[in-house]
């Protein structure tokens, strides 16, 4: 009785140290990789990222007891098989069948132990069953040379940079590059899926609370990849398609003078805005080259998700595009910028920023 | 004998600059190719200084995206193609022939041949700094951002033709090596005697002639979209892209396994030596390592699990290579046996390769974690893999090859190295490495993508890539520690006796450094770790060469062939008369090659 009580105490002790050093682990892990972090893997706000995640910890906990493990027989080799002088000669094993039986099949266990979940984890990633709310929403997403498009084909909407979901459903977003290699990442709600051009991708991800998710272009696409960025605005289904419906509605309504001027500006040859963008609502402004710019105003960032939409940082971007993302079309094309035509003033930027600010 | 034009006489150089032009000793060519990639693996090293001094906080401006592009271009391919390959090449050179009882390779001059043509590849490659620019598309070269549409300058250019001519190199050697180690063998070296450090390079080598020519494959169409307009990636065309990505990943992945087989061969050289036991297991080292390779042919997707290429494709790709860290796993296991119950001498290579075990544990646990498809979408093209790719390659292969280099170091140099640098220096790379590399686990998770030349501070990355970049400088240091110990030993270290570590195979039981023609006498040999067995029965005695020993001798020829093939890369490039003009060379050179006369032997 004694004994077996004590056994038990043994046991707990090493259920509570086994506790607390998974419990530092993890502790360390989220330290370093802070969840708070806008693209931390480890802050899983949906079900798809959870379940990679999931699957992450598996291979985690397994690699991590497999490499004390050997850390430990390294250790333990070094401090008790030191050569000290006037040793014999150790004796010359060379082989021991059976020893090297079980380290091949103990491996090929723990492999296809891991197998079966690793699999399901494939193809559950791959498409949402039956239990997800699914209402078809379909999105286009488009990688360009260095922002991203986003058509709602179903609702004849195209926007840029910013895409927005409702909550608690499944979305397909389909995947096309009008260039190079892109990828469309959102670390917090699902692993990347690459956006190439001639091949139709798509992924599937389901955001569960409301929020500016970020995102991230993922494959290498050239100078500016690193400013490749958009978010994705999570909100409630009355909230996203009320969104939907003030997209639709033409955004040029103001009377101010200012944006009046800025409108001009926008639609004259000289500064020639309107031949690569579309604003909806207006004659002339039906470019594609650049992100549609219809709503600007109701973003809440620009420039690929680089930049926050306000007065500041559209005059730094206005001033000098090749500054804040080089490399840039607009940039390279716009002949205020590539000195084929006067630059702007800073009284002609601050009318255009007057007129984008109020493309509500 | 019939005259030929071009008959030249074969040089006689015993000193100088020409001597080394002309050599075809297996031994000098070894040295050109170890002291060459090192200095390209400094270059290397210095790229990635320039980067993660770039990336040391959020929003940096030392460095401009195009730069920084072109940086890490070439930091991976010149650390994969020159600098971790040909320290490879170097150790086959040197040390095949001494394993295995032999004078010199099979074919000598064919050697001379493959160091001059990586040396051009290696000069093509840099010389783009200097002509517009580096090749700034990565050292993959994704299609479509190679082609013309979205790449003007030359870089690329470079970058194709350099390949292709470090290709043609490799392929020499690794017939090279092939033949010599099937035919040059002394007798009694059977294949179960090879010794592990020969058997992997074999295996190395057969991987290289059957890999090689894939990549050559995808350069040559690569090249003909740029030059000649053709459009087997111009996507605008039709073109599909994810061709690239298939035929760069079947000759990629068997090259990751052309980069770690000869450093697995060199840690299970040193491993034995140091704890006085055979290689524990060695059928099955043996056997794991032709697994591995063979398996290596069916793993190329999981560098493409976010492609696009499905639920089922990625499953049987995640299932392969998950298996393939059975065999890796047994080989961890064979060596901690081999070091079970022996003797252990911790000095500086046996410290190098039991760091290789450990932190090649890291990256192969990193490298399973990877195999899921599943969450591997979380961590593709992050610091997660740059993090795992360090770990194989600078904690697998470069950490097992700078202890071989201070194994073999009073083999090739006749001296001894200061052991107590040895170690400073070995505990501060392997200190500095983990605080370069470990953190980038850190920053991936937290969704760091890799490529990319600068970051917001809003991310919180901020602190994790200062500590990765103040590790890098102490990695410098660390290396500084390495470069000073092996130069000054090399010029004044202590003279080295034969056999310094009571050693098994047969290099040791010939002087250091080895005379011209090795072996006085071919050994015959009985067992495996011959010379271990010869000296545990004491039958070591020196046997007196006979004194009639045919040498190969010195050639010209290899090293114009390959100024020849220097010469039409820049032609290709620049302007096709001049392609023709080095082609004439090459085969003028390979003519005057065949039909060289030998020196009377007096």
């Amino acid at each position: 009785m004694f004994n077996l009580s004590r056994k038990i105490l043994f046991i707990n002790k090493l259920a509570k140290t086994k506790f607390l050093l998974m419990a530092f682990i993890t502790l360390i892990l989220t330290i370093s990789c802070s969840s708070k972090d806008p693209q931390s893997t480890f802050d899983t706000l949906g079900p798809v990222s959870r379940l990679q995640l999931e699957l992450f910890y598996i291979l985690f906990w397994v690699g991590l007891i497999i490499f004390i493990l050997i850390t430990a027989v390294v250790l333990y080799i070094i401090l008790k098989y030191r050569a000290k002088s006037g040793d014999p000669i150790p004796e010359q094993i060379h082989g021991n069948t059976k020893l090297e039986i079980i380290w091949t099949i103990l491996p090929i266990i723990i492999i296809v132990a891991i197998a079966v979940p690793s699999v399901q984890a494939i193809f559950a990633s791959s498409k949402p069953d039956n239990s997800f709310t699914n209402n078809d929403l379909t999105i286009n997403a488009t990688g360009k040379q260095w922002w991203f498009e986003f058509e709602y084909p179903e609702y004849g909407l195209i926007t840029a940079n910013e895409v927005h979901i409702p909550i608690g459903e499944a979305v397909t977003i389909k995947l096309h590059s009008k260039d190079v290699l892109h990828s469309f990442w959102v670390p917090k709600l699902a692993g990347k899926v690459d956006m190439v051009p001639n091949n139709n991708n798509h992924l599937w991800l389901q955001a569960d609370e409301p929020g500016i998710y970020y995102g991230h272009c993922a494959e290498f696409c050239g100078q500016a990849h690193a400013l490749m960025r958009f978010k994705l605005i999570a909100e409630t289904r009355e909230e996203f398609e009320a969104w939907i419906i003030h997209q639709k509605t033409n955004a040029w309504t103001t009377t101010d003078p200012l944006a009046q001027q800025g409108m001009e500006i926008f639609m004259s040859r000289e500064a020639g805005c309107y031949a690569c963008h579309t604003i909806q609502g207006t004659d002339k402004a039906k470019g594609n080259q650049g992100p549609n710019l219809t709503h600007f105003a109701s973003r809440t960032h620009f420039a690929a998700g680089i930049l926050e939409n306000n007065q500041a940082n559209l005059r730094e971007w206005l001033k000098d595009p090749n500054k804040v993302k080089p490399g840039n079309l607009m940039a390279k094309n716009a002949g205020i910028y590539n000195g084929t035509a006067d630059e702007l003033t800073d009284n002609e930027i601050s009318a255009l920023i007057a007129f984008l600010r109020g493309l509500q | 004998m019939t005259s030929f034009p071009l008959q030249i006489s074969r040089p006689i150089h015993p000193t100088g600059i020409w001597n080394w032009i002309t050599t075809i000793d297996h031994k000098r060519i070894g040295i050109l190719y170890g002291v060459t990639a090192f200095i390209l693996f400094i270059i290397g090293g210095i790229e990635a200084m320039l980067m993660r001094s770039q990336l040391a906080s959020s929003n940096m401006k030392l460095i401009n995206p195009e730069l920084y592009n072109q940086l890490f271009t070439m930091h991976g391919t010149t650390m994969i193609f020159l600098a971790i390959m040909p320290m490879g090449a170097a150790f086959f050179n040197y040390l095949i022939p001494l394993q295995i009882g032999a004078r010199d390779v099979a074919f000598p001059r064919l050697n001379a041949f493959s160091y001059w043509t990586f040396l051009a590849g290696a000069i093509i490659l840099n010389a783009s700094w200097f002509l517009g620019g580096a090749p700034n598309a990565g050292w993959f070269g994704y299609a479509p951002i190679t082609g013309k549409a979205y790449n003007v300058g030359h870089g690329i250019d470079f970058w194709i033709v350099s390949l292709q001519v470090l290709g043609i190199a490799s392929l020499a050697a690794a017939f090279n090596f092939i033949v010599t180690i099937i035919n040059m063998r002394a007798p009694g070296m059977t294949f179960s005697r090879l010794p592990v450090f020969t058997w992997m390079s074999f295996i190395t080598a057969i991987l290289l002639v059957l890999a090689f020519p894939v990549i050559t494959v995808a350069l040559i169409e690569l090249m003909f979209d740029r030059f000649y307009g053709t459009n087997f990636f111009i996507t605008s065309a039709g073109g599909n892209p994810v061709l690239w990505q298939h035929l760069f990943w079947v000759f990629g992945h068997p090259e990751v396994y052309i980069l770690i087989l000869p450093a697995m061969g060199i840690v299970s050289e040193i491993l034995p030596t140091f704890s006085k036991k055979p290689l524990f297991g060695y059928p099955v080292v043996i056997l794991s390592g032709i697994i591995i390779a063979f398996m290596g042919w069916m793993v190329w997707s999981h560098h493409m699990f976010t492609v696009g290429l499905g639920p089922v494709a990625n499953s049987v790709f995640a299932l392969t290579t998950m298996a393939i860290a059975i065999p890796t796993g047994v080989k961890i296991f064979n060596w901690l046996a081999t070091l079970w119950k022996g003797s252990l001498t911790l000095n500086t290579p046996m410290l190098y390769a039991i760091g290789f075990i450990l932190t090649f544990t890291i990256g192969g646990i990193s490298g399973v974690m990877h195999s899921q498809a599943a969450s591997d979408a979380q961590q593709q093209d992050t610091y997660f893999i740059v993090a795992h790719i360090h770990y194989v390659l600078f904690g697998g292969s470069l950490i097992a090859i700078l202890g071989g280099i201070y194994y073999w170091f009073p083999k090739f140099s006749g001296r001894m190295y200061n052991e107590t640098l040895g170690k400073l220096g070995f505990y501060s790379f392997f200190i500095a490495m983990n605080i370069t590399f470990f953190p980038m686990h850190f920053t991936g998770l937290n969704g760091m993508p890799r490529r990319i030349y600068t970051y917001s501070s809003e991310f919180g990355w901020d602190f994790w890539n200062l500590i990765s970049t103040i590790g890098v400088f102490l990695l410098a240091a660390a290396m500084i520690i390495f470069i000073y110990n092996i130069v000054s030993s090399w010029i004044n270290g202590e003279k080295a006796p034969a056999d310094p570590w009571d050693a098994r195979t047969l290099e040791w039981s010939i002087p250091s450094p080895p005379p011209e023609y090795n072996f006085a006498v071919i050994p015959t040999v009985e067992h495996r770790d011959d010379w271990w067995e010869k000296k545990m029965q004491n039958k070591t005695s020196e046997e007196i060469s006979s004194g009639d020993i045919h040498l190969p001798q010195p050639s010209y020829w290899p090293f114009v062939v390959s100024i020849g093939l220097l010469i039409a890369a820049f032609g290709l490039i620049y302007n096709i008369p001049v392609a023709i003009l080095g082609t004439a060379i090459t085969m003028i050179g390979v003519y005057a090659w065949s039909f060289e006369p030998v020196n009377d032997p007096d």
